[in-house]
């Protein structure tokens, strides 16, 4: 009895510690008045110091968007959304277009080392701690709406990389954005892509030139911070012929009882032989153990396959968020193109996930492969949903899924859901699903082999993912197994 | 007093969802008291109780202690979690060892190792020294470096789960081993090697608790005492020849005379 109440007591601190990147930061911030409007869009768009084409791009979408509902089809439940309860434009008040890093808050600067992101280019200027061994990493962090600090500007620009926050890419390279920008996804594409559309407020620009391996590793950093804030990111990523580009989005937010809105979106563009890998650490706030608060994910990420032999990788670690709802998806238009998603979504807790990936085979012989790991715990409910559609002209088309759910206890659920269809019939596409469930009886043999019940977990876990961490950057790649652990402690009695 | 575990008056019963009301009791009052640097061995028939003994003895939840005590070290053994008695120095080889899909052996082993190491305050091993390490041992079994890289015990046959179970005991170097049955299921070359494993154990501050239905392997493995277990109690102790007796007799007559 005894070693029962002390392992309440440890699971009770394990709830309390388990989201460390609930802290609040204290910072003057710049709100617009709650509620969605022509006249608010006029204002995000005037605060930006947007060109008018700009304005009326986001007022069309806005105008869309009043048309619109939302999707019901998900396997996601949650109460109304009154959008008109927002703010939809917050920002640091002290920031202002910081012109380099000794002009941002240091408040703010306290915050990413709290959360583990140095930002590292301090480091390298002041000639301290640098390990030759690790690749260097260029981070772009957005502080609710704006984005604070973009290091490394130097090393890029040398290559001939863009990457910048969106807002200062609209200034300053009209045409990219006028020819990309809702091009993959577009502005009527669904409510929530719409709602981006009108009011998103940062988020990164990557533009990778012909030929050109981009020399590091890009990563933006999202944090939501303001109460009843919604975050818009937008980002759009440009690989030139021949280009390779990395790129890793990280984002946490700070433990709250209401809920936050996230609706981002990401378009990317591979044009021929171009490489894009998109990688996702995702942890926002994924509520308390009753269920409250938390983040609610509605999210279109998108790539187009546009030139021949153009690669497109999203691999995806999805921890947090009380609600996941996005399919990154590839549109394999180039001859002999691949698509690839690599998907790991842990629900515990009464968290929600319904996230897969579409694969539109446009090209002859484009290859998709996508390769999903489902592990639900405590009450939790995931949901794999793919699409794989092959059109008439995808001769040769070739995709592989591969869908297996891990179950943590008896009162949580895991659910597949594809989608197949073909257009083609020289296309070949294969699916395979597996359920599982992590058994008392090996549990116990861990525990035997003097492993802790946690550690037992990690461990299953680990082995149950590991074909897609694998496919992480090395050093995310440590961060994400960690991650998984954390969001499983206290997930069996 | 020299003894390593103490059981007195052991009652448990199985925890299943399946039964009326929810419990059977299975062990009826085991006593049985295993002195440091000694080799017991139980008989008896199926069913009879001896792997829920080892199961209790290492804490396995499906199984309720109702009433009576075990003192392992000095200290109250039905109190500790599972990888406590493990890091106290308890190890059971399972009579049907489990299988941990996408778990690499070798990490497994290094995984385990590493924590039975810091629970007893020593550092932990690096992969080199480990490596080392689990080669020499594989060795000494004949256990493959493919079986080593594949994993836990996953298409592993009969024979070489057994044999995993015995590179996971001479690795970890437990005080106390209770064998459940390893010996089932071994060819003739695989006996003699995991008897050879057990014995490279003996020291007067190892005992194990050899639980078998064969003789064969007592011919390699001399124990102190033999018990039979039968209907969840233990009916009699001998010593070492009682399993020649067992052999051409069969529990029958024991167990009248229990009645
Ligand atoms: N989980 C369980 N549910 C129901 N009955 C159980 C369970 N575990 C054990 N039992 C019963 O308890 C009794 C003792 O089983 P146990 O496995 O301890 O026997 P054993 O002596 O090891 O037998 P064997 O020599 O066949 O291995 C058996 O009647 C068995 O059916
Ligand atoms: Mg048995």
């Amino acid at each position: 009895m005894n070693d029962r109440n002390q392992d309440q007591a440890l699971r009770k601190q394990l709830e309390e510690d388990s989201y460390k990147w609930g802290f609040e930061t204290n910072i003057e911030m710049d709100y617009a008045p709650k509620g969605l409007s022509e006249s608010i869009i006029r204002l995000i768009s005037q605060k930006k110091q947007e060109p008018e084409w700009m304005l009326e791009w986001r007022l069309k979408a806005y105008r869309l968007w009043k048309t619109m509902t939302p999707p019901m089809w998900g396997k996601v439940r949650h109460p109304v959304i009154d959008f008109q309860d927002l703010h939809y434009y917050a920002a640091p008040k002290k920031n202002t277009a910081p012109k380099s890093l000794d002009e941002v808050d240091p408040e703010l600067l306290r915050t990413y080392e709290k959360l583990g992101i140095p930002l590292k280019e301090r480091a390298i200027l002041a000639g301290v701690e640098v390990d030759e061994n690790r690749p260097p990493v260029a981070i772009d962090a957005v502080f609710d709406s704006v984005s604070v600090a973009t290091t490394f500007k130097k090393t890029l620009a040398d290559a001939g990389v863009i990457f910048c926050p969106i807002s200062q890419a609209i200034r300053q390279y009209p045409e990219m954005i006028q020819k990309y920008l809702g091009s993959v996804v577009s502005q009527g594409d669904n409510f929530y892509a719409a709602l981006n559309s009108a009011v998103f407020t940062d988020g990164s620009f990557v533009y990778v030139p012909k030929g050109v391996k981009c020399p590091m590793e890009l990563s933006t950093y999202f944090r939501i911070n303001a109460r009843n804030t919604g975050q818009f990111e937008r980002t759009l990523i440009i690989a030139d012929d021949r280009a390779t580009v990395s790129y890793l989005e990280g984002c946490t937010a700070p433990q709250r009882d209401e809920n936050q809105l996230h609706a981002a979106v990401v378009e990317l563009i591979a044009l021929e032989d171009a490489f894009i890998k998109y990688s996702t650490v995702q942890n926002w706030y994924p509520g308390d153990k009753n269920g409250k608060g938390g983040i609610y994910n509605f999210v279109t990420k998108r790539g187009a396959c546009r030139g021949a032999r153009s690669h497109i990788s999203w691999t995806q670690v999805e921890t947090g968020s009380a609600i996941t709802w996005k399919y990154p998806s590839c549109v394999l238009q180039g001859e002999e193109s691949v698509g690839e998603f690599y998907s790991v979504a842990v629900t515990n807790g009464y968290q929600q996930a319904d996230t897969g990936t579409k694969m539109i085979h446009i090209g002859r012989n484009s290859r998709s492969t996508i390769l999903a790991k489902t592990i639900s715990a405590g009450k939790s409910d995931s949901t794999y949903r793919g699409l794989v559609r092959v059109l008439p002209k995808a001769n040769g088309a070739r995709n592989f899924t591969e869908c297996d759910s891990l179950l943590i206890g008896n009162r949580c659920g895991a659910h597949t859901v594809p989608y197949i269809e073909s257009k083609n019939s020289s296309a070949k596409v294969e699916h395979e699903a597996t359920t599982s469930k992590i058994s008392d009886e090996q549990l116990f043999f861990c525990q035997q082999r003097g492993l802790s019940k946690e550690a037992a977990i990690g461990l299953i876990v680990n082995g149950f993912c590991k074909d897609v961490l694998k496919e992480l950057p090395m050093e995310f790649a440590v961060e994400a197994q960690q991650l998984l652990q954390v969001t499983l402690e206290g997930s069996v009695g | 007093m020299n003894n390593l575990l103490e059981i007195k008056d052991l009652h448990a019963s199985v925890i299943e969802d399946s039964l009326e009301n929810n419990q059977k009791e299975i062990l009826k009052g085991i006593n049985l008291n295993i002195p440091k640097g000694e080799i017991h061995v139980i008989m008896g028939p199926n069913g009879s109780g001896k792997s829920t003994l080892s199961y209790v003895l290492s804490g396995h939840p499906n199984y309720c202690v109702t009433q009576g005590s075990a003192i392992f070290k000095g200290k109250d053994l039905l109190s500790m979690t599972p990888d406590q008695r493990a890091a106290a120095g308890l190890f059971l080889a399972f009579q049907t060892p489990v299988e941990l899909p996408g778990v690499n052996n070798v990490n497994f082993l290094r995984t385990s190792l590493n924590s039975i190491r810091v629970a007893r305050g020593e550092s932990e091993l690096n992969a080199v020294d480990f490596l080392k390490l689990v080669r020499e041992k594989a060795k000494t079994l004949s256990f493959s470096m493919d079986m080593l890289k594949r994993n836990v015990n996953v298409g592993f046959s009969g024979g070489e789960k057994k044999r995993n179970e015995v590179l996971q005991m001479s690795l970890l170097q437990p005080s106390f081993a209770i064998l459940d049955e390893t010996d089932s299921g071994l060819d003739i070359d695989a006996l003699r090697i995991v008897a050879e494993g057990v014995n490279s154990l003996r020291s007067p501050d190892f005992s194990a608790l050899i639980i078998t239905h064969h003789q064969r392997l007592l011919d390699y493995i001399k124990p102190n005492y033999i018990h039979v277990l039968a209907k969840g109690r233990i009916i009699y102790t001998g010593g070492a020849e009682l399993s020649n007796q067992l052999e051409s007799e069969g529990y029958g007559r024991l167990l009248e005379e229990a009645l």
